[in-house]
């Protein structure tokens, strides 16, 4: 695992790039247990101060401290992300291992719910689920409406990988030999499946921060628990473009976008750790 | 010509088994919370100035009307559907008394206009090149712009439209920053107009397109790469198939189909995306509308965007479904 790891880093761009970016997020997002000031305390620093050496990325028209307030929004749209990310998984990682391997008639229903949930368009569903619930929309109701709703695409692929694992020799072999099923599933097929679905956390993160902040941008979530977008979304109703505070946007539209690369950069390299082929070509290529 | 009539009768059913679902998700999702949206509507009315007792209960009673009043969850139910197969929302609150289905009508050409033009171009643009780069995988000038896919593909819409937003109207303002077209044109066939809705509609496509074009690069890159290794192109590149040719119609075309059926699967994430587009630049679609509906407290017309949104985009999805096979003719004979 270590010895991977090593080759990851040192052969794979992308990998070592998603590694340095995501260890600055997560160490901005650790420095928020360290932070002087309580999170949704405002009216704290001297109001509207550029970037400067005592306030590192400025203060806002609400006298926060940027540089703070934006290490509380990283840890808490992280840990949205990750616990969507989580919850879906184990929905699809189940939804896709039965339907590919009972197949038949179990298959072609999980499938045709499958199918329906990719189809059918989220967002309006939860400005209509914001719309009705207003203030009893917390942010971890939120994530958990996100989470059942998220899990199809990945189901589908998980199956698919399940189906081609099915018709494998080495399965045959195991089968003949005598082991059980839940065994083959466990030892020998999850091995196989388990990048993907590393892979696809990374990805589902991505997803799920990217509608948090749509959402949180337009006032749609609980704008007083401090994210990403409930950040955007407060500099917009002090219309601090209009008066100039450009850092109010600028520096957590920076961290999230770097977010978003770093995460998406992980989730390719570990699509290059599922197919070895293209990482031997890259070996032989430096 | 039989299997195709299966073929077709198969989707049929899939397209309504989606509008089922996703309509009974939205009859849920108002139904089953433990909030009564007609008293949050009636409050949320209520709170903008002095409204008489006498047409407060007037507002109520037109909203429990247009929510369903039955005796039970089940004949609501069928009171909602019902609704919903006349497209009759009711007049909107914050537009009274203009119908919702008159709003909504009037919002949906524009985004079906903008999401259209953007999804196409974005999907040739980033087919094409992708291609391209899957196929000389050793050109210099393809690898830095899959660099620079790779960067822009992950970055979310709203992201995107607010930094050309920035950009083009703020710090270089030569193009408008909001709105569908300019206020005080007539609308009609003018040439005039037509400029002036295509000069609008520049920023939310461009938008749109350079969000959307990274995912279709990667995944043609990397489905042609593959392709360039089969057997059956070897075989053509050997037996003296000009270049040009084995590119566009033996290696392209079969990577081509996959990314049509990615194209259905992902009409969904795409209409997310307008949304949240046409709300940064003021763009007088259905997105916009539904914002405003929801800081309006407009119960009738929130639920009539989103039931129209449901069905529209499934029925996007089962168009190209039905196109898929008279593309790509393994699937008459395999389905």
């Amino acid at each position: 695992m270590i010895a991977v790891l090593r080759d990851l880093f040192r052969y794979n761009g992308e990998f070592a790039i998603g590694c340095v970016i995501m260890a600055i997020i997560l160490g901005i997002a650790a420095a928020s247990f360290f932070s002087p000031y309580e999170p949704i305390d405002s009216y704290l620093v001297a109001l509207d101060a550029p970037p400067s050496l005592e306030y590192v990325f400025g203060t806002n028209s609400r006298g926060q401290d940027i540089f703070w307030q934006l290490t509380f929004a990283i840890r808490n749209t992280l840990a949205f992300g990750f616990i969507v990310a989580l919850i879906s998984r184990i929905l699809s990682l189940v939804i896709g291992l039965i339907s590919g391997y009972v197949g038949g008639i179990v298959d072609r229903i999980l499938m045709s719910i499958n199918d329906t949930f990719i189809v059918i368009p989220l967002f309006p569903l939860l400005v209509l689920l914001y719309f009705v619930l207003r203030d009893d929309m917390t942010w971890f109701v939120l994530a958990l409406v996100m989470a059942g709703l998220g899990w199809a695409y990945d189901a589908r692929l998980i199956r698919s990988v399940m189906i081609s694992l099915r018709t494998r020799e080495f399965t045959n072999t195991s089968v003949f030999s005598g082991m059980s099923m839940p065994r083959i599933v466990t030892q020998e097929h999850l091995p196989y499946v388990l990048p993907i679905v590393f892979s696809t956390f990374m990805n589902n993160m991505n997803w799920s921060i990217g509608l948090e902040v749509t959402l949180a941008v337009l006032g749609f979530t609980d704008v007083d628990t401090p994210t990403i977008g409930g950040m955007i979304f407060w500099a917009n109703q002090h219309s601090a473009m209009v008066s100039g505070v450009w850092w109010w946007y600028f520096f957590p539209t920076l961290f999230v976008t770097l977010t978003f690369i770093g995460l998406f950069l992980l989730a390719i390299s570990m699509n290059e750790y599922i197919d070895p082929r293209s990482r031997l070509d890259r070996m032989g290529n430096s | 010509m039989r299997s195709y009539a299966i073929y077709v009768a198969k989707r049929v059913l899939q397209f309504a088994l989606v509008v089922f679902v996703g309509i009974s998700i939205t009859f849920l999702i108002t139904h089953l919370t433990p909030i009564d949206p007609v008293e949050h509507a009636v409050a949320q009315v209520s709170t903008f100035g002095f409204s008489s007792p006498e047409s407060i209960e007037l507002l109520r009673q037109s909203l429990k009307e247009l929510y369903g009043v039955g005796d039970n969850l089940w004949e609501e139910y069928l009171i909602f559907w019902r609704r919903l197969a006349m497209l009759d929302f009711g007049p909107s609150l914050s537009a009274f008394p203009t119908p919702v289905s008159e709003l909504i009508g009037r919002a949906i050409p524009w985004t079906i206009g903008l999401l259209t033009v953007s999804t196409v171009l974005s999907w040739f643009i980033g087919n094409i090149l992708g291609g391209l780069a899957g196929y000389y995988s050793r050109n210099r000038i393809l690898r830095i712009l899959g660099m620079i896919m790779m960067g822009l593909h992950p970055v979310p819409y709203y992201i995107v439209a607010f930094v050309l937003l920035i950009v083009f109207t703020f710090l270089l303002p030569i193009l408008p920053s909001s709105g569908g077209y300019e206020m005080n044109l007539a609308t009609g066939w003018t040439p005039q107009f037509v400029g002036s809705v295509l000069l609008h509609s520049i920023l939310p496509s461009l938008s749109l397109i350079l969000v959307g074009v990274g995912s279709w690069f990667m995944g043609m890159r990397a489905l042609v790469s593959n392709i360039v290794t089969d057997d059956y192109v070897t075989y053509a590149a050997l037996a003296g198939v000009p270049e040009k040719r084995l590119v566009t119609s033996y290696v392209m075309r079969n990577a081509f189909l996959p990314q049509i059926t990615g194209l259905a699967m992902s009409i969904g994430a795409i209409f997310n995306g307008a949304v949240i587009t046409e709300q940064v630049f003021g763009y007088p679609g259905i997105g916009r509308l539904l914002v405003e509906a929801v800081h309006a407290a407009d119960y009738s017309l929130v639920l009539g965007i989103t039931s129209i949104a449901i069905i529209a985009v499934s029925a996007a999805v089962f168009i190209i479904d039905i196109i898929y096979p008279l593309i790509d003719p393994r699937v008459q004979v395999s389905q």
